[in-house]
Parts: C-alpha cells; structure tokens; sequence
C-alpha cells in the first residue's frame, strides 16, 4: 500500500518537488500559496536530495532564476499567486522564446489588481493565452485536488523537459489550500550529470572539449531568423495539441447537457451533475485536465449528443471563448460565473442552468 | 625574408586566445566592449577554466558577448542577469560564473537584481561597463550619465533638477556584507588594460573562495554615444568621468592591512 498522508495541495507541491527529483525553487511569499516555500524551507531538502530552495527578492527575480537554471538543464520550478504572476510574465515570455523548460505553480486569487486573497480562476487568459509579449503559449495543467497538485509536478517536468517549454500548473485558493489525502507516488532522484547531458544537450554546462559551445537566447534581430522561430514554435504546438490534450469526463455516456469547468469548479460541478441526474435531467462534465492544449475535439464530438453546454468558471466568463470557438456554432453554450474570491454552491449554479435552458 | 620565416613559433610575441571567437565584433571603433571581452578571454584562458566558466549577457551593446567569447552563455532579460547567474552558481557551485553588464542594464533597470545579488553574498562575478549613455538604444541618459552631459533624452545636458543625479553604485554595494571584492578601472591604456586584467583575475579567483560577490567596474567609452573621436573619448573620460568615477580598489576583504 501507498503511504498516504493528509496535507495541503501547497504542500503536496512541495513535497512532490522534492520526491520528483526537482533540482531547485525559487520564489517568493505572497497569499494564497506561501505553504510551498514553508514547506521547503521547514523540509529543508538541500540536506537530503541536494535541491536548491531560495527566496528571491521579487517574483521578477524568482522567475529569472528559474531562467538561469532552466539554462543550465536543471528541473526548476517556481510558484506564485496573481499579482506575482503578472511579474512573471516577462520571465515566461523569455522562457518560451529560449526554449526553456520549467514548471510554474499559478495558485490564483481574485483581481485585477491586488484583489483579493479568494480563490479564483481569472487567470485563464493570462496562462492559457500566453501572458507575457509574443506569440507563445505554455503547456496548461489544471489540477483540482491535492493529489493533482502532487502528480502534476512531476507530469509538468516531463512535459516541459520534452517539449522544451514552460509548464504552468493553474491551480486556485481552494485547491491550494484544502487538505485532502495525497498517494506518495515511488521517488524519483535528482538527475546525473550524464543524464542531464543526455536530455539536455543544449544546456550551458561549461564547454567541454567535445561539444561547441552552448548559448541560450531569445534574440534574433533578422526578421527571417524570428519568423522561422516563431514557425518552429508553432509547428511544436501543433504536435502539443496533437499529443498531449487530457480531460476527465463525468456522466457524459448519455449526457443532454453538459457542464464544462476546470480546477475546483470542475469538483463543484460533479455535485451539481448528481443533482440534476436526480431530478432526471441527464448532465454530464467534462472537465479540461490541459487547458493548452485545450480538448476542443472532445467538445466539437460533444456538441452533437447534448443540447447545450455551460462553462462554469470563477470569473467574468474567460474559457467560455474556448469552449464557443471548440463548438462553433453547434449547441448553444452558456456560462455562469461568480468573482472576486465568492464561489458557487450547485444549488446557484443548478438554478443558473435551468435558467439558460429554460427548464423549470 | 618571407612571411613563412617570420611566422616561426620562436618569433611568435602575440597571439589571440583561443577563448575568443573568429566572430567579426559589431562594436564601433574606439568601443571599451572589445578590449574588456579579450580581457575576460585571456583570464579565463590563463586560469583553464573554459570547461568550468557560464557567462550570462545582458540587453544592451554587449547583449551578443556570446558571439565572441568561446563559453557557454545565457542571454538575460533586461537587468536579470544577477538573478539568472545567482541560480546557475547554487546549481552549479563549482563553476565560474559570471555577469557582464553595461549601466543601463545594471544600475538603472537592474538595480534590485544586482542588489540583492550583492547582499545574499552569491560567490559570483560581476563585470560591469559603466560608460555613461546606453549605447544599442541610441544614446539616450543612463543612470550613470554625469551632469551637464548630453544625451539623446537629456539634449540640453543631464539636469539635477529634471533628471536626477548619476548613481555612483560601486560604494554603494560596498557597504553590503555579502561583497568580497569590488574595484574600479578602465582599459584606455595599456598599463590601465593590463590593472583590469589583473582585478578581472582576482575577481574570478574570489568567486571560488566562498566570501561572497566581487564586482568590477570598468569606466569606459562610448564614442559614437558621446559623439567623439576615440581618442577625444578617453581624454573627455579621463577629464570627467574619472572625478565622479575615480579608479581604484573600493573594497577587498582579504586585503592586509
């Protein structure tokens, strides 16, 4: 039997950095997710593993070290909330053009601006969309349980390590705070040095005398040299979008309508399908594991079986755009939605439903 | 006599180290970057540290440092180079590391980054080119642009009133526990190149030592920036630069008194 252990989806971040064989952290404090930083402070992992924990002075500088890292190889890895992220921006836009692979935790919080300390999900667009300046995008993880925020650590190091990109974990308030039973998965150790240069030919580790020297930059200058990048980054996201899409769905067998949300409102809206099947209304959720790459064929197959679909998110209504583009047109898609750090009961959200499909 | 005979090893006084590219450099005549960068080259070549040595450049004139020295670089954002070098030297504790970065970069956007840097005591180095005027962008005020100076942005001359006083950083960071060794020069001479060499060498001999940050400023010219001659840039230089900017060792922690 798997050790399982009561902590929170911070921790379980924490403690999966150090039992995936993270090489480094660096960040710095800011609500609603500064049990990462404590735990690996308290954890003290430096000790055992040998990995790297620092606070940075900024989140500016926070992700500029990842940069360095990333550079030399290394599994790094940062994490933030909102208004720290908007720092970021800069840094993942740096990152994505140097090709660097990285994980980024994003544990959102109401905005704009300094907002409130609730959860929150309106960073979609930020993360989802790129953030910073650039055509890019990140690969998007939305987990919505502690065990998520555990296991997606390690998946965004494979991720970010194959495809050589960013990986973001969009997390939120709730998912970051709640307690829940997370499975230790078996440890995985540090890199070697000879693995790293295996995965990482690239990687500024000193000139050696049988390679040429490695440098690692987003610059271009010529106007043909960037648009041949900005092709080769598309071509890679087409193979992304191809490979690497993942959803869950519930209840979506014979499902006339269906729910769409990601992260904790996907955990709500699980309870609002029960409710709903009891009245014998047939709902159904599919909930996006991978925003980019978002499951827009799922939904495309979808939106020939169900009478209409409504995305439910804690903001102004960001992936509803996603989810109307995926169907284009073939079913009605509504949203429902609350902000500044409130969250639905399914009670609200039922009674918002009903309302969109005119059902009593 | 041909050419063949004078090329003879035991005739050989001066060669370029192989640590330099065969990189035509795109830096104007009369520019410091080139003499700094064969500096930086004949050191690391010197210490037989090519293999143990990641260099990080900064945005500005000497962003593309990595087209000429033969080592492995990261390019930085704006003013992050100290940020990205701090995690590449707890990564990689037995390497040489090091930033090189001109004062727009540094002392001016950078100036949390470097810093900071300074205070955590990361055993790193850091070469910093303080020529008055940020250079690639067309010579607009740098933070280091002395008064009366004029500028692209400050074209009646650098006002106290309108824009400030130059930042003099190199005392600042002196004052800061995690610094080793922090020292300022130039490379107007040969005898002024040969000092820098010799700090340039100290400083990345420190960075294995555990004592914390050093830091070599080098004053330099700018003579397209400045519109001058090369020659009328370092005698303006001398003439200005080095009363704000004065040459010397600022601090040395192993220093016998």
């Amino acid at each position: 039997m798997a050790e399982k252990i009561l902590m929170k989806g911070n921790e379980a971040i924490a403690i999966s950095a150090i039992r995936n064989g993270a090489d480094g952290y660096f960040g710095y404090p800011i609500t609603p997710q500064s049990e990462v930083m404590e735990t690996l402070m308290k954890e003290r992992p430096w000790l055992t593993t040998g990995m790297v924990v620092l606070q940075a002075e900024s989140e500016t500088s926070s992700i500029n070290m990842v940069y360095g890292g990333a550079c030399c190889g290394k599994k790094v890895m940062t994490s933030s909330s909102s208004p720290g992220i908007s720092l970021m921006c800069e840094g993942l836009s740096y990152l994505a053009g140097a090709e660097l692979p990285c994980v980024v935790v994003n544990c959102q919080r109401g905005g704009p601006g300094l907002g409130t300390i609730q959860p929150s999900q309106s960073d979609y667009n930020q993360c989802v969309k790129g953030g910073g300046h650039g055509d890019y995008n990140a690969i998007v993880l939305a987990p919505a349980s502690a065990q998520d925020m555990y296991d997606f650590v390690d998946t965004g190091f494979d991720l970010a390590f194959k495809y050589r990109t960013p990986v973001i974990i969009l997390a939120d308030g709730i998912v970051g705070q709640m307690m829940e039973k997370v499975e230790l998965r078996p440890e995985k150790p540090r890199m070697t040095e000879e693995e790293l240069k295996a995965i990482a030919p690239w990687a500024t580790t000193g000139k050696s005398a049988d390679r040429s020297y490695n440098f690692i930059t987003s610059l271009a200058l010529e106007s043909d040299v960037q648009e041949r990048f900005n092709q080769k980054l598309a071509a890679k996201y087409e193979v992304i979008k191809e490979n690497e899409v993942r959803y869950e769905e519930y209840q979506t067998a014979d499902a006339e309508y269906l729910f769409v949300a990601f992260g904790c409102s996907a955990r709500i809206c699980e309870a609002v399908v029960d409710q709903l099947r009891e009245e014998g209304i047939k709902a159904g959720l599919l909930r996006p594991v991978t925003l980019f790459p978002f499951p827009a064929k799922r939904l495309q197959e979808l939106s020939g079986q169900v009478k209409s679909m409504m995305s439910i998110e804690l903001n102004l209504g960001q992936m509803v755009d996603d989810v109307k583009l995926a169907v284009n047109g073939a079913c009605p898609v509504g949203f429902y939605g609350r902000q500044g750090g409130n969250i639905y009961t399914p009670d609200e959200i039922v009674e918002a439903f009903k309302k969109f499909n005119n059902l009593k | 006599m041909n050419i063949e005979d004078i090329k003879k090893p035991e005739n050989i006084v001066y060669k370029k180290t192989p640590i330099l590219t065969d990189n035509v450099m795109h830096y104007c005549p009369g520019c410091s970057h080139g003499t700094v960068h064969k500096l930086v080259a004949e050191v690391i070549e010197e210490m037989g540290i090519q293999d143990k040595t990641i260099a990080i450049s900064p945005v500005g004139c000497s962003v593309f440092a990595y087209n000429y020295l033969n080592i492995d670089w990261q390019q930085a954002a704006h003013g992050r180079a100290p940020a990205l070098a701090t995690a590449t030297k707890r990564l990689n504790p037995d390497k040489y590391v090091f930033t090189y970065q001109g004062d727009g970069d540094l002392a001016s956007i950078g100036t949390a980054e470097i810093i900071h840097a300074c205070s955590r005591g990361e055993n790193i180095v850091v070469i910093f080119i303080n020529n008055g005027i940020y250079g690639m962008t067309g010579g607009q005020m740098a933070p280091t642009t002395l008064l009366g100076m004029k500028t692209a942005t400050t074209p009646y001359g650098r006002d106290a009133k309108l824009n400030g006083f130059p930042l003099v950083l190199a005392p600042m960071i002196a004052q800061l526990d995690g610094t080793a060794f922090i020292t300022r020069q130039s490379v107007h001479t040969a005898p002024a190149a040969r000092k820098a060499k010799a700090a340039i060498r100290k400083a990345f001999e420190y960075s294995q030592k555990g004592i914390g940050l050093s830091f070599v400023e080098i004053v330099a010219t700018c003579n397209s920036g400045w519109k001058m001659s090369p020659v009328a840039a370092n005698k303006w230089m001398v003439e200005n630069m080095f009363t704000k900017y004065p040459l010397g060792d600022i601090k040395d922690v192993l220093k016998q008194e």
